[in-house]
């Protein structure tokens, strides 16, 4: 009998399991997301074609679609053009079309970025904030008020859509950037105050005594001893709070049209010539899956640790 | 540095008060042991010195300047915690610098004084190592740099030895108590345990109930104990208590208990009322075949040169303290006599020690 391991170590026969089970979880995840990467390197004629084409010849044409505005013409007219100065105006001439002009897909994608950031930013900063004041101080009420907090996310944020539509028209918020990180900051708030008040609960308050003891005031202590310990689950806050505002669909169809819109919204409206370009809506969710991919990558470690909810500490 | 003064200070917690209406004088460069069973009050009582509590009623001076309601930054005193709080996420040399950075010192003074420091705890070859690599006693000796650093008026120690093993605190219990001799700062420094407070201290105030029942220097509160707590607290065993159900009266100096006769120090004050503890240590006690207070042997303990021996007798148990060469067995029919006339009576009424020739 093998004795030289450890009665707490998993069987090789539990860890090939395990493997297994992970593999079939991985490729059933990855499944629609590589369809939809391949999607993207397909022509609009392969991207619909019945049966689906697993094998095909890569094509730039979503990705050309997706950043430009485009015009057809008749042979005529392409024959007395000069003749196309780069590749990806080949390509459109190459399907009886000529370009006229960037389409809007950056502006959307910028305003993803800055209503993403944003509201992660102001959800972790003030959910820092909150979330020390309710770990350390006798805040009257605390427990009414932790719960009222949470008492936010007990139901979907769109059953508020309407209320919010109308009061937005009335403030002048809608379709502005403010209004969108304000809205994000309010829904994401609560699950940062919560998570981050678990991380706080967990570091000795004797760190910012001991700050406070050495000459700093208790803000000073806060940033300079507080926070870089908690860096743990302001990690993982900050990836909840950024794929929730990143995704968010329903509020940026409703509030937004023209100055504001996320990416989201307009992606699916990306029309082709006979129905939907679906090439070119394949790039564009590809392109919108990489921030968040790289976020979150960056963040892994932290992550990692941090989803323990701060039940182990170092 | 400077003298510390508590006046009538008081702090309660809802209906609890953790310190009941306390005085205090600390001396300039004083070693001051706060000593107590937890739960006194001793720790409550340091950190509204420190300026991390802040008091219900009574005054706090450093030096001539009253700090009571000061926050802790603005108070120029030092802190170190029972858990260190060493920032983690810095290295010793900077967890050092910490404090220094905020009073504005030039970069050049900074490393200065920081090496002197860490030369001082030798701790300067591991300065720019991270916390979480150090052991338990450099953690103590960095905590113990940080708070040297500042030169601040005074130093305060919540159990600064409390984690660390046997071993261990012995070695950094002479080393702290030579650092103070080269530095010469006024410390504070709170305890449960009675040995450290006896060979650190300069003077002890012994603590109970958010009370402080006596301050003085460590041989007068062990032979001259002001109430019978203080008396049980301190010593190894404590101290053996006898009920009598007699007063005592001025001038009297001895009292039969079960037939046997204790000479007790001539008494220069009389009892409240008729109920009175007689107050005996262990080593004031020895076996006897023929005379004394008649038991059995309940257990022995050795400790190596002396031997404890617990004695069942009618009037409850009693420690004896003995040289080694006593021979005692379990359950052995035994007499227990008092040694000399070591002897204090506490007023059962009071608690506390009534006046004799022997403790005035």
């Amino acid at each position: 009998m093998d004795t030289s391991r450890s009665y707490l170590e998993p069987s090789s026969f539990s860890k090939k399991m395990a493997a297994a089970i992970i593999i079939v979880y991985a490729v059933i995840t990855l499944i629609p997301i590589s369809w939809m990467v391949m999607t993207s390197f397909k022509n609009v004629d392969s991207a619909i074609s019945y049966p689906p084409e697993v094998l095909f010849e890569p094509s730039l044409e979503g990705y050309v679609n997706l950043f430009t505005n485009r015009s057809r013409q008749s042979q005529e007219y392409l024959d007395s053009l000069p003749p196309p100065e780069n590749w990806y105006e080949e390509l459109v001439r190459s399907r009886e079309m000529v370009i006229t002009g960037p389409s809007k897909f950056l502006g959307r994608y910028s305003n993803s970025m800055i209503i993403g950031f944003g509201s992660t930013f102001a959800s972790v900063f003030l959910g820092a904030l909150a979330a020390y004041a309710f770990s350390r101080f006798r805040v009257p009420l605390k427990d009414d008020l932790l719960f009222f907090i949470l008492s936010t996310r007990m139901f979907p944020p769109i059953a508020v859509a309407v209320p919010i539509f109308i009061m937005y028209r009335k403030l002048g918020l809608g379709d502005t950037h403010l209004g969108m990180i304000i809205l994000y900051t309010v829904v994401n708030l609560s699950l940062a105050v919560w998570l981050l008040k678990g991380f706080m609960d967990e570091i000795p308050k004797e760190y910012e005594e001991a700050a406070m003891i050495d000459g700093y005031s208790r803000l000073q202590a806060f940033f300079k001893v507080v926070l870089p310990q908690a860096m743990t689950g302001i990690a993982a806050t900050a990836i909840f709070c950024m794929i929730f505002s990143w995704n968010e669909y329903a509020f940026a169809v409703l509030l937004t049209q023209f100055n504001a819109q996320t990416a989201p919204p307009f992606i699916p409206t990306i029309i082709g010539e006979g129905g939907l370009d679906w090439p070119a809506i394949g790039a564009g969710t590809t392109l919108f899956l990489l921030p968040v991919m790289i976020f979150t990558i960056i963040l892994r470690k932290h992550l990692l640790r941090g989803i323990t909810f701060g039940a182990v500490r170092k | 540095m400077s003298q510390i003064k508590i006046v009538n200070l008081q702090k309660s917690f809802g209906d609890f008060t953790a310190v009941k209406n306390s005085n205090l004088t600390i001396n300039d460069k004083e070693f001051f042991v706060l000593l107590g069973p937890s739960g006194c009050g001793k720790t409550t009582t340091l950190r509204m010195i420190a300026g991390l509590e802040l008091p219900t009623s009574g005054e706090i001076y450093l030096g001539d300047e009253e700090v009571g309601m000061l926050r802790a930054s603005e108070r120029d005193i030092a802190f170190v915690f029972q858990l260190f709080a060493l920032y983690p996420h810095m290295n010793v040399r900077n967890n050092l610098s910490f404090p220094l950075k905020m009073q504005g010192y030039k970069k050049s003074d900074i490393k200065n004084r920081v090496e002197e420091a860490a030369k001082l705890l030798r701790i300067d070859h591991i300065l720019n190592s991270n916390i979480s690599s150090l052991s338990g006693g450099d953690r103590q000796r960095v905590a113990l740099g940080r708070a040297l650093v500042r030169r601040p008026k005074a130093f305060l120690m919540d159990e600064p030895l409390g984690t660390l093993d046997a071993e261990f605190r012995e070695l950094m219990c002479l080393e702290l108590k030579k650092l103070h001799l080269d530095i010469g700062a006024t410390t504070v420094y709170v305890t449960h345990d009675q040995l450290e407070a006896m060979s650190l201290a300069d003077r002890i105030a012994v603590m109970d109930g958010g009370e402080i029942l006596q301050a003085d220097e460590p041989n007068i509160i062990y032979n001259k104990p002001k109430t019978k707590f203080v008396a049980s607290f301190i010593g190894s065993p404590g101290m053996n208590f006898f009920e009598v159900d007699e007063g005592i009266s001025k001038d009297q100096s001895f009292v039969n208990i079960e037939g046997t006769k204790f000479n007790i120090p001539k008494q220069l004050e009389e009892s409240k009322g008729s109920k009175n503890f007689f107050g005996i240590r262990p080593e004031n006690l020895t076996l006897s075949n023929n005379e004394g207070l008649k038991g059995s042997v309940f257990g022995v303990e050795y400790l190596g040169s002396r031997k404890i021996i617990t004695v069942k007798t009618s009037l409850g148990e009693i420690k004896v303290k003995t040289d080694i060469s006593v021979n005692a067995k379990l359950n052995e029919n035994v007499q227990v006599k008092p040694l000399n006339n070591n002897i204090i009576i506490f007023d059962g009424e009071t608690d506390k020690s009534l006046n004799s020739e022997f403790i005035k």
